[in-house]
């Protein structure tokens, strides 16, 4: 099991408490109608699916039922950190080196 | 075809009332607290004008911190989240509440009768703290669950907002489409205490 920190009831909680969400920080296009449906299929369909560093939403779903950001090792399962919705991570890939 | 409206609780078909007293020996101790009034609030807890609305209308401060909970001679105030929160309050009175806080309240928020949608169950006794061990994952020591504190998890996989109402005494928010399936979990993790009904 993993022991996840949800930044909003500021404690660790258990993972059965928590569903995952899919990847992190995709922004929804100011201008969809003037995207190609090539670009718009990459933002509604297409996701990373890396090897190591991950940024990923996660939601607590049986807590307080907010979403928020994990960056996560795909590998490992480590969770390096936690981090509120609107804010940007402090660990990245190429931070790590 | 008859105007009154004959009100149940979720565990109606339970006949608790034919049950309470018939074990008086019981390691744990079920009580359920049917048909209060439950009131979902959501609002900016960063708006001074929202929080002395609320204080207002509750005479009790809302509780802004995480996991926190309040008290007032009429209402109970749980915090669900950090822009919401859940009202207690007697039978009857959860209209009147309701038109109150939306009177005082300006701006953002929204108030919801959600009364029908869950109910409340108490547990204590003796043997509660075993019970609670069996049914959900979250650490019941004093020092990571203190009185007052609710908390959101899982109650035997069911979602559920535990609040300690004492050291030995918890209060469950339990789902309605939940509550058989929490009232038979109980009947049986209680077997080995023994279950008496209040």
């Amino acid at each position: 099991m993993l022991h996840i920190y949800c930044p909003y009831c500021e404690e660790m909680r258990e993972e059965e408490e928590f569903n995952p969400a899919g990847q992190a920080h995709i922004e929804r296009p100011l201008q969809p109608e003037e995207l190609s449906d090539e670009q718009w299929a990459r933002y509604l369909f297409f996701r990373k699916n890396p090897r190591g560093l991950h940024h990923e939403m996660w939601v607590h779903a049986h807590g307080c039922r907010k979403y928020f950001n994990i960056t996560r090792n795909t590998v490992t399962y480590q969770i390096m950190e936690t981090y509120k919705m609107g804010l940007q991570p402090n660990i990245t890939a190429s931070k790590e080196g | 075809m008859s105007n009154l409206i004959q009100v149940e609780s979720p565990l109606h078909h339970a006949q608790l009332d034919q049950l309470i007293g018939q074990s008086q020996s019981g390691g744990i101790i079920f009580h359920e607290a049917a048909l209060f009034g439950h009131l979902n609030l959501r609002g900016n807890a960063d708006d001074d004008a929202f929080l002395t609305g609320v204080q207002e209308v509750l005479d009790v401060a809302l509780p802004t911190t995480a996991c926190s909970s309040a008290k007032s001679e009429s209402a109970q105030i749980m915090w669900l989240a950090p822009d919401e929160w859940l009202i207690v309050v007697a039978s009857g009175s959860e209209y009147d509440v309701e038109e109150k806080l939306r009177a005082t309240l300006k701006g953002h928020f929204a108030v919801s009768d959600i009364s029908g949608a869950q109910t409340l169950i108490e547990l204590s006794g003796m043997n509660v703290i075993d019970l609670m061990k069996k049914s959900t994952g979250y650490d019941l020591h004093l020092d990571s669950f203190p009185i007052g504190k609710v908390v959101g998890t899982t109650f035997a996989k069911a979602g559920a907002h535990i609040l300690r109402l004492s050291e030995d005494k918890f209060q469950l928010v339990i789902r309605r489409s939940f509550s058989d399936y929490v009232w038979l979990w109980i009947q049986q993790s209680s077997k080995e205490y023994g279950l008496s009904i209040v």
